[in-house]
């Protein structure tokens, strides 16, 4: 073996390691969810030699209304993503092509609101949504969610754009377009892949949220995440099912991270080797 | 013609229906008894047909922001909240909850056991109605008593399980001797190790609100605490909190485990349980000082002064806590998994008492605990695992992370004392209690 395959093969090894590592707390979740409570917690865990059972997964369908929450977190995650998409193009477009001297100064203020504790401002928001009716509504879930991740999609579209080369944009100006025909014949097209990575870690960024959408819910708007928060129990044992609830919670959002990975990486490293 | 109209009249009579139904938010724990009140809930709505019920059920210290956020600023997202001893004195106090002075005329009151009624008063008012209640208890296993040669008094001393924890303690065969919370928060080691203070004759603070952690009588809970955790229990226990401690005297590896006398339905349990027929109960301890080291709790059921729909809410939570209630679970259920600890006549109930051989413990502990005089020496707070202060749950935290220091040996306990003592006397500096 030369040198080159050794080293890639040792690459190879460490990817896999470093892969396996991250994974393992996943994969220890979803076993757990086929035990029983007095497995799930037992001093002497066993990875694969146990009774399995399917027990957690019907006591946890019986007992909350998980297409419910599911609907809730496909509403907002995919409606603060799409209305996010509305404003973070135009915003991105103006900063990457028709820039002033204070847009790379916006950027960073943009990107200095995500800088705070979200406890920070929990009371002010918390109001604002009793005052307007939007407690416990997923169009108020929609309307945070969206702004707290607004700043992260400019960031990505701004850096996707800054790659796209202006004498194209330029070019279709003297062929006569508009600003609009400019955004949506010529910039979406060649961005689609950046658009939709950007798109695509938006959705996954808001179905995981656990603070705001925790804080402004009840009953209606609940989404996946507080399904989950509901199988802890202080006075009981409760690890299996709270697998089994995390288990049907994440398996959407990995299936699509599944599919879409190809789409997910070229749009995170674009740009980032010239 | 005639059937066509009279269907439409139906029809409508039914939509009207529908639409005067009110719907009534319930936020609760993910405890045992709350899961099993959520599927009963359909007798409440078969009783109350304008009446829906929507359940939002969450991890405890969740439930406990949410509700606080909300009742805080009037929110009016929930109609009944489950909350605790601590919370109700001083919500209520607040202006947060509503009374319960509606609960209908057949609801006994009188009937509430009278420690666990007191804890949810707060100037006269009742506030809150107990879903279930307890305090804390020895749980041991009777082979090892046996086979150490030793007898659990009813109500033993803290000398006696030290002995006791020593002599069942068998490392080899992975048998330790004593379980106890380890695990830092307020609501977990600070619980256990508040309740044991009292009985060692410490407090929190002194009739003018100074910390008393400097004392010698902290010295001796903590030194008693650490040692005998060290010596006789189980590796990792700074980890511990109620459920670890739970699945470890459930699988055979504890001698005694002192928590919530609501485990001795767990303990007991046949289904779960690897020693459910070797499991014997006793009063929490004490050191003769005249007050026994257990604490007082309660799951309660109260309504936020924002709601809209207090009638309504009303009606459930006085169906929720009611004598019918409990004879409801009993008949889908079985006696022992009545929620416990808070009607006199259910501990004068034959049924109950054969089915559940914790009983008698749980009621003597329960009306042994006194949260407005909870200590030897007078203190200006009511609790007896908790100070009913706002700045408790920080500051018990806050604490509780030091003395877990001290249980994995990162700090000596007079360190963690020192450090407790330092940090408590800033936040009540801070919050003028003191100056």
């Amino acid at each position: 073996m030369n040198t080159n395959n050794q080293t890639k093969a040792i690459y190879t090894i460490l990817a896999w390691t470093i892969s396996g590592l991250i994974f393992f707390p996943i994969l220890w979740t979803a076993i757990t969810s086929f035990k029983t409570e007095a497995e799930a917690i037992s001093s002497s865990p066993s990875l694969f030699m146990f009774e399995w059972t399917l027990e957690n997964y019907s006591d946890v369908l019986a007992r909350s209304p998980y297409f419910e929450h599911f609907w809730n977190s496909i509403v907002i995650s995919v409606g603060s993503s799409l209305v996010g998409l509305l404003i973070a193009i135009p915003a991105a477009w103006s900063m990457a092509f028709v820039q002033t001297k204070r847009t790379k100064n916006l950027l960073m203020w943009m990107l200095s609101t995500k800088m705070l504790p979200p406890v920070g401002v929990l009371i002010p928001i918390y109001l604002l949504f009793r005052d307007t009716g939007l407690l416990d509504t997923k169009l108020g879930l929609v309307i945070v969610m969206t702004l707290i991740n607004l700043p992260i999609m400019v960031w990505m579209l701004y850096t996707y754009f800054k790659e796209i080369p202006h004498e194209i944009l330029e070019a279709a100006r003297m062929d006569g377009a508009s600003i609009k025909d400019e955004i949506f014949h010529v910039l979406l097209p060649i961005a689609l892949p950046g658009i939709a990575s950007t798109m695509l870690l938006n959705v996954i960024l808001a179905w995981n949220e656990a603070f705001w959408t925790l804080i402004l819910t009840a009953a209606n708007a609940a989404p996946l995440t507080a399904f989950i928060a509901s199988y802890s129990s202080p006075e009981g044992l409760f690890y299996a099912k709270l697998s089994a609830a995390s288990v049907m919670a994440i398996v959407p959002i990995l299936i699509l991270g599944w599919f879409s990975q190809k789409q997910l990486v070229r749009g995170l490293s674009f740009g980032a080797v010239k | 013609m005639f059937k066509k109209l009279s269907m439409m009249l139906c029809g409508a009579l039914a939509l009207s229906t529908t639409v005067n139904a009110e719907t009534i938010t319930i936020a609760t724990v993910n405890n045992g008894d709350m899961i099993t009140m959520k599927e009963l809930s359909s007798d409440f709505e078969k009783k109350h047909p304008n009446i829906n019920l929507k359940w939002v059920t969450l991890e405890e210290n969740i439930l406990r922001q949410r509700v606080t956020t909300d009742v805080a600023t009037r929110g009016g997202q929930y109609d009944v909240m489950t909350i605790g001893t601590y919370e109700v004195p001083i919500w209520g106090k607040q202006g947060w909850l509503k009374s319960l002075d509606n609960l209908g005329p057949s609801y006994d009151l009188d009937d509430l056991l009278p420690a666990i009624r007191s804890g949810l008063t707060a100037e006269g008012k009742l506030y809150a109605a107990p879903f279930y209640g307890e305090s804390s208890m020895v749980m041991y296993r009777t082979d090892l008593m046996e086979k150490a040669g030793l007898e659990m008094p009813k109500a033993p001393s803290w000398d006696f399980i030290r002995k006791a924890a020593a002599a069942m303690t068998d490392k080899e065969a992975g048998v330790y001797g004593i379980c106890l919370r380890g695990k830092a928060g307020w609501g977990e080691n600070i619980a256990l190790i508040t309740s044991m203070s009292n009985s060692f004759g410490a407090r929190w603070f002194d009739e003018n609100w100074r910390p008393q952690f400097n004392t010698p009588e902290w010295k001796n809970t903590l030194n008693y605490y650490v040692d005998l955790m060290k010596k006789y229990g189980p590796p990792g226990s700074s980890a511990n909190g109620f459920n670890e401690n739970l699945a470890l005297f459930q699988t055979g590896k504890c001698g005694i485990w002192i928590d919530a006398t609501v485990a001795g339905a767990f303990v007991t349990n046949e289904k779960d349980s690897q020693v459910a027929n070797q499991v014997g109960f006793a009063l929490a301890p004490d050191n003769g000082l005249g007050k026994r080291g257990n604490w007082l709790w309660a799951w309660s059921l109260a309504i936020p002064s924002s709601s809209k729909k207090s009638d309504a809410a009303m009606k459930f939570i006085s169906w929720a806590t009611s004598k019918e209630y409990l004879a409801l679970v009993a008949s889908q259920k079985g006696w022992a998994k009545v929620p416990p600890g808070t009607r006199i006549s259910l501990y004068n109930n034959p049924d109950y008492l054969k089915a559940a051989p914790f009983a008698q413990i749980t009621l003597d502990s329960i009306q042994s605990a006194d949260p407005v005089n909870p200590t030897v020496k007078p203190v200006p707070y009511v609790g007896m695992q908790f100070v009913a202060i706002p700045e408790f749950q920080g500051m018990g935290t806050a604490v509780g992370q030091q003395f877990s220091a001290a249980l994995t040996g990162q700090m000596s306990v007079e360190q963690a004392l020192q450090n407790s003592q330092r940090l408590v006397e800033r936040t009540m500096r801070r919050a003028r209690y003191i100056k």
